[in-house]
């Protein structure tokens, strides 16, 4: 749609950047102002300059958290988009079965973080719980408050559990919106089901496959309650992920500047993918 | 492939399930039968848990305080991207484009990050565990995504239209909420999907902020876990009610969902 140009739209955006602003820029500040300073803990603060980010880049503990969060993204964006994409194929396009589809789907999306994470708890278990029972019945050793790799396994399907939905739910919206006449237009030009994915199906939910990468990235990238719940960050620091990192620094042993350097950090790694995704999509928008 | 295919949804939506099963059947069971012995299914049926939460104020008012701020927020992150999307939709202007990038950032923002300075902000302007502090804070990712999700309707909406109504006389507040609002109804009722979904979900910030007055379902849960051992019967039954007004929202937007995402650009 060619846009008139008109200044005044300002006007329009202005509730939002006053809200937005009070809520993003002064704590943004603070931390800052935090992440410059020194203190002894009697509420006198001393200029530091920038010992605290280089403390923190050449610090051994942040680059393993930064490691661990890497790995979890890129593990769960993984295994939910294609999971989601393949989920949405395979829904039905029209009839009952589509919203009784679509609500129990979207079940798991509505459940307060923690909740997920006690559920899961409970769920894994090895002594009470139905999956940990399960699987020590196949033989299988498995006891995710001692093992690092169960762990990590209970960690990502709970990731799946939790967030395949999303995906399934904007590839689905993706597919619904292709007009019939484009699938009768490859049925006479004989295409098979792969040729209507890859050229018809896979172009048309592009879009949407964008915005659920982008949101599951930057979802997955400051998750903190479910992990937290779910181990504690354990066994010893192995799901210790970025935010539980984070929280124990800041509100655990109230180290402010240093807390506060890794946040700036944090956010900064954030912003950077962030801007590179989003970059990639508009361009492909323009063309 | 065809006709094989319900099976994968049908194996998916089992898989979710499963542990929904677990956590609703154990809030039937008594503590002592979670920890004694393994059972699939509550052998002896008991509502006590439920009893408990719907007797017990620290209980019950934990989903009142969460209702409160949850729908506090919706309303307040819908109105205000109202106007801004339809900026964003209808018009160029000078850091358009930046502003868009820059209100997303705050989408990307770790909760984390900002606990500690969200709570010595709001104590400074002794709004410090009160429903409107926590409903302010979660505008922080909120509002960006309902800019988002509007903004996307609203371009699908032909621009025609727009100068139809400026022929037709109608003064712009008119249009705005006589013919453009309504056309928009799919998008509206997404976008509170989402700010409701996010608002509802979100533990930390709501947790730091709040103290007694306006403490959040989720932190009721967390701290009588800790305080009065590990009452699983009770957390159970607390978590099998935290599902049931995400539920509700569900069921009305069901048909938005789909046909919502589809019409508007998310």
């Amino acid at each position: 749609m060619n846009k008139t140009i008109n200044q005044k739209a300002w006007f329009f955006v202005l509730p939002v950047i006053a809200l937005v602003a009070f809520n993003a820029i002064i704590p943004l500040m603070t931390v800052v102002n935090y992440s410059v300073q020194e203190t002894f803990g009697d509420n006198t603060f001393f200029w530091a300059g920038v010992i605290w980010f280089e403390d923190i880049l050449h610090s051994e503990r942040f680059h393993d958290s930064l490691m661990r969060q890497l790995t979890f993204t890129f593990t769960i964006l993984l295994i939910e988009i294609p999971l989601g994409v393949i989920i949405a194929l395979a829904m039905p396009r029209k009839g009952f079965w589509v919203p009784v589809c679509l609500i129990l789907m979207s079940l798991p999306l509505l459940i307060p973080w923690n909740v997920v994470g006690a559920m899961w708890n409970i769920f894994a278990l090895p002594d009470i719980g139905m999956l940990g029972r399960m699987i020590n019945s196949l033989g299988i050793d498995y006891n995710f408050t001692r093992q690092i790799g169960d762990a990590w396994f209970t960690l990502i399907l709970m990731d799946v559990w939790h967030w395949t939905s999303l995906v399934v739910l904007l590839a689905y919206a993706g597919l619904v919106s292709i007009p019939d006449a484009y699938y009768q237009a490859a049925k006479i030009d004989g295409a098979g089901s792969w040729a209507i994915f890859r050229f018809i199906q896979l172009p048309k939910m592009k879009r949407v496959l964008t915005i659920a990468v982008l949101l599951r990235f930057m979802d997955s990238f400051n998750i903190y309650t479910e992990p937290f719940v779910l181990t504690g960050g354990g066994p010893g620091n192995s799901t210790t992920l970025l935010s539980i990192d984070l929280v124990k620094i800041a509100l655990g042993q109230f180290d402010l500047g240093p807390a506060a350097a890794m946040s700036l950090i944090y956010f900064l790694v954030i912003l950077l993918l962030s801007w590179v995704f989003y970059t990639l999509m508009m361009r492909d928008e323009e063309q | 492939m065809k006709r094989s295919s319900w099976l994968i949804p049908t194996i998916y939506i089992l898989f979710l399930l499963l542990p929904i099963y677990w956590l609703v059947s154990m809030s039937f069971k008594s503590t002592n039968e979670i920890l004694g012995s393994f059972t699939l299914w509550p052998q002896d049926f008991t509502l006590a848990n439920y009893e408990k939460i719907f007797t017990d104020p620290t209980w019950y008012m934990g989903y009142v305080n969460s209702l409160i701020y949850v729908s506090i927020n919706t309303v307040l992150s819908v109105a205000v991207a109202l106007p801004a999307a339809y900026a964003f939709s209808r018009y160029r202007f000078m850091g358009d484009k930046h502003l868009f990038f820059w209100l997303l950032t705050n989408r990307m923002a770790p909760a984390a990050v900002f606990a500690l300075p969200f709570f010595q902000l709001y104590s400074a302007v002794g709004l410090f565990d009160t429903h409107l502090a926590v409903a302010l804070a979660h505008t922080l990712f909120n509002v960006p995504l309902a800019v988002w999700i509007l903004e996307g309707f609203m371009s699908g909406v032909p621009k025609q239209l727009d100068e139809t109504a400026y022929v037709d006389g109608y003064s712009f507040p008119r249009f705005f909420v006589r013919i453009f609002l309504p056309t928009i109804a799919a998008g509206i009722g997404v976008a509170c999907f989402f700010c409701f979904m996010f608002s509802w979900v979100e533990l930390l910030l709501g947790k730091t902020l709040t103290a007694v007055a306006a403490k959040p379902i989720a932190a009721t849960m967390t701290r009588t876990a800790s305080s009065s051992g590990y009452e699983l019967g009770l957390l159970a039954a607390a978590g099998s009610l935290t599902i049931i007004p995400g539920a509700f929202v569900i069921y009305f937007v069901r048909n938005y969902i789909a046909r919502g995402f589809a019409l508007g650009r998310v």
